[in-house]
C-alpha cells in the first residue's frame, strides 16, 4: 500500500483505532465460504419455500489494507450481493467474513457498530443514493452524527474539508442534492463515505451510472483518495476498462462463484480461465492498431443459466467450449495453475495456455477507463 | 495509472470545469439551497386558485376560532330564541315577518321560523364545531395513519399481512350505516334514558368513530411510499453507517413522506365535514340545540319549501368550504409534487 502520509485534511484521528493493532501482512478483510441464498417462496393456500436463488454460493477472497480488489462479471452474477453481504447489509447464509481478525458474519447492529465506521460503501446510483430532503452538509455530517464523532472544529468544518477532498465548492453545503449533476451527486457519495475515515470502502459500481466523460473522473477520484489515504476498496464493476484501471487486483465471478482471481497485469494479460477469457476478448477496442491483425473474438453460447437451479460442477460448462464430462460431475477449485504467478488462482480443470492472450498486452491502456463494456451473448450460428 | 497524483487537498485536474461552472449561476454563492419545500412553496405561490382557496379555506378557520368574538360585537348568541322573545319578529304562523327569512341590519341572516333563533350566529358557531369536529379527526387520522403506515411498511412481512387484511377490512366497512345503527345502541349503553346525551360524549364518539374508520387509506398510502422508499439507496447508505430504524424512520423516511400526507390530510378534512354534517343531518351525531352544519341543513330543510333562505346559509357556506379546499388539496399536491400533469 502507498504509506504517504495523507495531508492535513484527511490526517485526522483515526477512528477507534485502538483495537485493531492487526499485525502486518494480515488482511484487512477476509472471506471464506461465503454464501447467499435468497429463498423462493411459492404454493398455495400456504406458503413454503420452494427453492433459493444462490446469488453467492461460496466465496473465497481476501482484501489487503490498502489495496484495491476488483469484483467483475456479468450482471447477475452476485457482485452487488457480495458487496451488500460485506458490508452486512444482507445477512449471509454461510461462510464466514473476517475484519481484522474480528468475525462479523452475523454481528447484530450493536456488535458492528466499531466496525460500521471502518467499511463504508459508495452505491451506484448517485440519484437514489442522496436523501432529496436533505442538504449536503447533513448528508456528509450524517455518518458522523451516528457514531458521534465530534472532529476538531466541528462537524461543519469536517464536510467542507471533505467537500473540498473530492472536489466539491465547500460553499454547497446548504445545497440540495437536486441541484446537482450525476457526477457531482457521486462526489457527494465519496465524501459521506469518507467522513468516518474507512479503512475500506465497497464501490457497488460507482461510476456505470454516470457519463463516459465524468466515469473517468470519479475513477480518479477514487483512486487518489485510495493512494492518499491509503484505503483499501473492494471495486465492484462489469466494465473491464475501469477494474484495470483502478484495481491492483481482480476477481472475476460467475454466477455467484469466483472462477479466477489474480493481479492485474497476470489476469489481463495471461486469463487462465475461459470465462476470463471471453470476457476480456468482448472488450471492444477503441484505438485498435491498424497494423495488428484483428483478435480472436470469442462468443459465448447461450445465456447465463438461472441461479436457482445452477449446473452442477463448473458453472460455466454450459457455455463453455472445452466442456467435459469431468466438468459436470466434479466442480474445480479456485486453485493456482500450474504455469500460473503467484497468488494467480482460476477455477477450471482445463486452464487456458499461459499467454495465449499476451498480444492484447500492448494495449494495456494508460486510458483504458473509457469504454464501457457489454458482453456479447449470442448463439453460435 | 500514469497521471501523476497530487495531494489530496489540490484540486483534481479534471474537476474545475464539472464543479464550478454548474454550480454558480444556480444561486448566490454561500446562500441557501433551494430546498424542496422551498421550491414547492413558489410553485404553490404562482398558482392562483390554490391562493384564492387558501384564503377561502383560512377566512373560514378565522370564523371559526373567533365566533364567540364576533358573536359579541355582533350581539347575538345561537340559543336565544329572539323571535319568541319578540313577537315583532315573527307571524302567527311561526314565520319571520321580514322577507327572506327575515333579514334585517338586526339579523343578518334573518331568523329561524318556530324557535326565532338568530341564524347568523348559529352559523358562525356551527362552523366552529364542525369545524373542530372535522379538525380533530383529522389530525388523529393522519398520526394513527402516518404510525400505523410506516410501522408495516418498515418492517413488512407476517406485521404487514395482518394489518393488511384489517385495512382492507376497514375499508370495505361501512361505517356511515354502522354508525347510524350502532351509535344509539352505545349512547343508551352510555347515558340513562332519562338523562340528556352530554355534548361532549357525541363529540367524542363521532371523533373516534370516524378516526376509527379514517386511518386505512392514509395508512395504506404510506405502507406502500415506504416499501418503495427503504429499498432506496440513501437508506441503505444510512445503515451502513450504523444508523438505527428510529433514525432511519424518521431522519430519513419520514421527510420524504410529508408530501403524501400533507395531500392526503387536505383531503380528508373536507370529507369529515361533509360526513360529520350527514351524520348530524341523519339524525345521529350532533343534535338541535347544538349549533351545527348538519343540523342547521337538517332544520332548514323543514321549512325550504315555504322559504329557502335557511338552508342557503348553511348549504352555501358548506359547498364553498368544501370546494375551496378540495381545490386548496389540489393545489397543494400540484406544488408538491411538480410531475403530476393533470
Amino acid at each position: 500500500m502507498s504509506s504517504t502520509t495523507p495531508p492535513a485534511p484527511a490526517a485526522s484521528p483515526a477512528p477507534a483505532g485502538a483495537h485493531s493493532a492487526a499485525p502486518a501482512g494480515t488482511p484487512l478483510l477476509e472471506v471464506s465460504g461465503l454464501t447467499k441464498h435468497f429463498p423462493v417462496m411459492g404454493g398455495f393456500p400456504i406458503r413454503r419455500r420452494i427453492g433459493a436463488v444462490q446469488a453467492v454460493d461460496g466465496l473465497d477472497f481476501s482484501v489487503a489494507a490498502g489495496e484495491s480488489l476488483g469484483l467483475v462479471g456479468e450482471s447477475g452474477c452476485g457482485k452487488s450481493t457480495t458487496g451488500r453481504l460485506i458490508t452486512r447489509l444482507l445477512e449471509p447464509t454461510g461462510g464466514r467474513i473476517t475484519y481484522r481478525g474480528q468475525d462479523i458474519t452475523h454481528a447484530s447492529r450493536r456488535q458492528l457498530a466499531p466496525v460500521r465506521s471502518e467499511i463504508q460503501m459508495i452505491f451506484q446510483d448517485p440519484y437514489a443514493s442522496l436523501n432529496p430532503r436533505q442538504t449536503v452538509g447533513r448528508i456528509v455530517s450524517g455518518p458522523m452524527e451516528i457514531n458521534g464523532i465530534g472532529p476538531p472544529g466541528g462537524r461543519e468544518r469536517r464536510v467542507r474539508e471533505l467537500l473540498e477532498t473530492v472536489g466539491l465548492n465547500p460553499e454547497h453545503y446548504n445545497r440540495f442534492p437536486h441541484e446537482f449533476s450525476g457526477g457531482q451527486r457521486q462526489r457527494i457519495g465519496v465524501a459521506r463515505a469518507l467522513a468516518l475515515e474507512p479503512k475500506l470502502i465497497v464501490a457497488d459500481e460507482p461510476v456505470s451510472a454516470l457519463d463516459v466523460s465524468i466515469q473517468a473522473q470519479v475513477v480518479n477520484l477514487l483512486q487518489e483518495v485510495q493512494r492518499n489515504l491509503g484505503i483499501a476498496f473492494v471495486f465492484i464493476a462489469h466494465d473491464l476498462a475501469v477494474v484495470r484501471h483502478f484495481s491492483q487486483r481482480v476477481a472475476v465471478m460467475y454466477l455467484g462463484r469466483i472462477v479466477e482471481v489474480a493481479d492485474r497485469d497476470q489476469l489481463y494479460g495471461n486469463p487462465r480461465h475461459p470465462y476470463t477469457r471471453a470476457l476480456l476478448s468482448a472488450v471492444p477496442e477503441v484505438a485498435a492498431d491498424d497494423a495488428a491483425p484483428p483478435r480472436e473474438r470469442i462468443r459465448l453460447a447461450g445465456d447465463v443459466p438461472s441461479p436457482l437451479n445452477p449446473p452442477s460442477g463448473c458453472r460455466f460448462r454450459t457455455r463453455c467450449w472445452k466442456a467435459t464430462e469431468r466438468c459436470g460431475s466434479e466442480s474445480p477449485p479456485l486453485v493456482r495453475a500450474e504455469g500460473s504467478g503467484e497468488g494467480h488462482l482460476s477455477a477450471c480443470h482445463y486452464p487456458e495456455d499461459v499467454a495465449a492472450l499476451t498480444e492484447s498486452k500492448g494495449s494495456r491502456g494508460t486510458k483504458g477507463v473509457t469504454g464501457s463494456v457489454d458482453l456479447e451473448i449470442s448463439k453460435e450460428p | 495509472m500514469t497521471i501523476p497524483i497530487p495531494a489530496v487537498s489540490a484540486p483534481l485536474e479534471v474537476v474545475p470545469d464539472d464543479s464550478v461552472t454548474m454550480a454558480e449561476p444556480s444561486a448566490p454563492p454561500g446562500g441557501e439551497g433551494r430546498s424542496p419545500g422551498r421550491l414547492a412553496w413558489r410553485r404553490f405561490k404562482r398558482d392562483r386558485t390554490g391562493v384564492v382557496s387558501a384564503y377561502v379555506v383560512l377566512f373560514f378557520f378565522v370564523v371559526a376560532i373567533c365566533a364567540p368574538l364576533i358573536a359579541k360585537v355582533y350581539g347575538k348568541n345561537p340559543y336565544t330564541t329572539y323571535g319568541q322573545n319578540d313577537p315583532s319578529l315573527l307571524n302567527d304562523f311561526g314565520f319571520p315577518v321580514k322577507p327572506n327569512g327575515g333579514i334585517s341590519s338586526h339579523f343578518w341572516f334573518g331568523i329561524e321560523p318556530q324557535l326565532g333563533r338568530d341564524v347568523f350566529t348559529f352559523l358562525i358557531y356551527g362552523i366552529r364545531n364542525s369545524l373542530l369536529i372535522a379538525t380533530a379527526t383529522t389530525l388523529l387520522v393522519t398520526v394513527l395513519g402516518i404510525v400505523v403506515g410506516i410501522t408495516v411498511g418498515y418492517l413488512g412481512g407476517r406485521t404487514d399481512y395482518l394489518i393488511g387484511r384489517v385495512i382492507d377490512i376497514l375499508l370495505a366497512f361501512p361505517s356511515t350505516l354502522f354508525f347510524i345503527a350502532f351509535w344509539p345502541v352505545l349512547i343508551s349503553i352510555m347515558v340513562s334514558p332519562e338523562e340528556n346525551t352530554p355534548v361532549w360524549l357525541t363529540v367524542v364518539s363521532l371523533i373516534s368513530v370516524m378516526t376509527a374508520f379514517g386511518w386505512a387509506p392514509i395508512a395504506r398510502l404510506l405502507r406502500g411510499e415506504v416499501l418503495a422508499l427503504r429499498e432506496r439507496e440513501f437508506v441503505e447508505a444510512s445503515k451502513v453507517t450504523g444508523a438505527s430504524p428510529a433514525r432511519i424512520i424518521f431522519k430519513e423516511l419520514l421527510p420524504n413522506l410529508w408530501t403524501p400526507i400533507l395531500i392526503q390530510a387536505t383531503l380528508a378534512l373536507p370529507m369529515f365535514v361533509t360526513t360529520e354534517a350527514a351524520l348530524a343531518f341523519l339524525g345521529v351525531g350532533l343534535s338541535d340545540p347544538t349549533p351545527d352544519w348538519g343540523v342547521m341543513i337538517q332544520n332548514g330543510a323543514k321549512y325550504y319549501e315555504s322559504d329557502i333562505t335557511f338552508m342557503l346559509f348553511p348549504g352555501l357556506s358548506m359547498v364553498i368550504f368544501v370546494i375551496a379546499f378540495n381545490l386548496l388539496g389540489d393545489s397543494v399536491r400540484d406544488a408538491l409534487d411538480p410531475k403530476t400533469k393533470r
